[in-house]
């Protein structure tokens, strides 16, 4: 597999090396700030950032190489691989990662690359679903989103796809929980904002399945969102439901142009 | 001027007598942008009141406010604005009226309203028929807050 990072050039060290009162400059961070939009990357402590762009240090990669043995791997009545059919990842996934969710015409709804793969399992491989956050599951979305790193992400919201957009837009900018808070409040409003010990980003998407220090694994994007809910005393939707497709939809439009950074190092 | 009640949901103004209001359900006069009546008629606690704000699961108001005062306190917020001297800027009733419901003042606030126990969507089941403090706490909270002068 071949190993590759963005390049940035030499921000964390300028980051560093320059006192805080003399940062007045805006700070280059490269492809990782597309016009107002900014990963979760550049919110990121410079050992957090520096442990996502060492490909051998990163534990993300990890299940990015799981994924790629589970690729040629024969499972299911079908006796497939995903190989079988989809033959050379880099080739046929490349562009995946960037345009994912989509509107599926042929099960009439949006599909994001998990529920995506899943169908490819029971219905042409004849094997079980995967569960959503497992690590068969997260090693795979890993592998295949990681064949679109470094590209923009480039969602399609319109057409069938508008109707999801619209649902995900709210979603984000409705108020819900006890702290009746929405996405927007912590994202929108107060992005760069210390809340408590984190600095509150932008809640970016392009960077999932994100590989979380605090919980030493990887974490698909809804199980983000589940948490984001549930810290407002809300209840959380179900991993994989429509509503959070609607979401992710939503969430990756607000960082359209980002690069894929899959996986992504946050704490 | 205008003067508005606020009833914090039908079964809380049939229980309130028989409650005590204990689950935050009392009802409040509202009048030039403050709540000037205690909300037990009681004085609040300002030690209980410290412990109150401070705590993680209950006012959790260093998330998002610095206070020089509590240095010793890790991690504290910028979402809001430092605390600091904030009872020589508005008298008692407004700073009550801001930890009830600071949206009575600011409706797209992130702060959250600390005495309302309905009108929320999806609230988690725990929570669900709670506000996130009680009345005396909102009082205690209130209390130690007016410490906070310039
Ligand atoms: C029996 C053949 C077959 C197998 C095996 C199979 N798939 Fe698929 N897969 C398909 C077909 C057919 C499509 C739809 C292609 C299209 O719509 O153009 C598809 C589509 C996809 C897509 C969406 C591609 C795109 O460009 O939108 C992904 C992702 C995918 N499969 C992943 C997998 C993974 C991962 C595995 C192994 C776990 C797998 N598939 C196994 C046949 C298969
Ligand atoms: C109370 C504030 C708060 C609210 C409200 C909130 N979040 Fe978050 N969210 C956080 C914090 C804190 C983090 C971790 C630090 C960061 O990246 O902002 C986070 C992280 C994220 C991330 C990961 C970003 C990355 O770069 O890895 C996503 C995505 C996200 N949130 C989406 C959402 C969505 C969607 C909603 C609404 C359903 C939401 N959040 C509501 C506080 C909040
Ligand atoms: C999620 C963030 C958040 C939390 C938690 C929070 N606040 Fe606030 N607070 C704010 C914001 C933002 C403002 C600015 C005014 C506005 O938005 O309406 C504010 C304003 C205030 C003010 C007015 C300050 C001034 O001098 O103008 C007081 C007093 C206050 N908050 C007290 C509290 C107390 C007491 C708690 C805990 C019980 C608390 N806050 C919890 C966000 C928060």
């Amino acid at each position: 597999m071949k190993r590759k990072a963005l390049v940035l050039a030499g921000v964390g060290a300028v980051a560093l090396a320059v006192p805080s009162v003399m940062t007045f400059a805006a700070e280059d961070w490269g492809q990782y700030q597309v016009g107002d939009k900014r990963s979760g990357y550049t919110f990121a402590k410079a050992e957090t950032r520096a442990i996502q762009d060492d490909d051998f240090e990163n534990p993300g990669m990890l299940w990015v190489e799981h994924g790629e043995e589970l690729w040629e791997t024969v499972d299911g009545e079908a006796q497939k691989s995903c190989k079988s059919c989809h033959a050379d990842a880099s080739d046929t996934m490349k562009n995946v990662g960037s345009t994912y969710p989509v509107f599926a015409k042929d099960i009439g709804k949006l599909e994001n690359v998990e529920n995506r793969i899943n169908r490819c399992r029971t219905d042409n491989m004849k094997a079980k679903p995967w569960k959503y956050d497992s690590r068969n599951m997260l090693g795979m979305v890993s592998y295949v989103k990681r064949q679109s790193f470094g590209q923009p992400m480039n969602v399609k919201v319109d057409g069938d796809a508008a109707p999801w957009f619209e649902k995900g837009k709210e979603f984000y900018n409705q108020r819900r929980g006890q702290l009746d808070m929405a996405c927007k409040h912590c994202h929108v409003d107060n992005a760069g904002n210390m809340i408590r010990a984190n600095t509150l980003s932008q809640g970016q998407g392009n960077g999932f399945p994100t590989y979380r220090l605090k919980w030493q694994k990887p974490g698909s994007l809804h199980r983000r969102f589940r948490g984001c809910n549930k810290q407002v005393r809300a209840t959380p939707y179900k991993t994989g439901s429509d509503e959070y497709l609607a979401l992710e939809l939503y969430v990756m439009y607000r960082g359209q142009g980002l690069p894929v950074e899959t996986p992504a190092v946050r704490n | 001027m205008s003067i508005k009640r606020i009833a914090v949901g039908a079964f809380a103004l049939a229980t309130v007598a028989a409650s005590a209001t204990l689950t935050g359900a009392a009802e409040y006069k509202v009048e030039d942008e403050a709540i000037k009546a205690s909300l037990t008629g009681k004085a609040g606690d300002p030690d209980n009141g410290k412990k109150v704000f401070l705590n993680r699961k209950k006012g959790n108001c260093l998330a998002c406010h610095v206070v020089s005062s509590l240095k010793d306190q890790p991690f504290h917020g910028q979402v809001g604005p430092p605390l600091d001297g904030t009872a020589s800027r508005w008298s008692e009733g407004e700073l009550r009226l801001r930890i009830v419901n600071a949206k009575a003042l600011n409706e797209d606030t992130i702060m959250p309203a600390f005495y309302r126990k309905d009108g929320f969507h999806r609230v988690l089941k725990n929570f669900k028929g709670k506000s996130v403090l009680n009345a005396q706490e909102v009082e205690d909270v209130l209390a130690y807050v007016m410490t906070m002068k310039e």
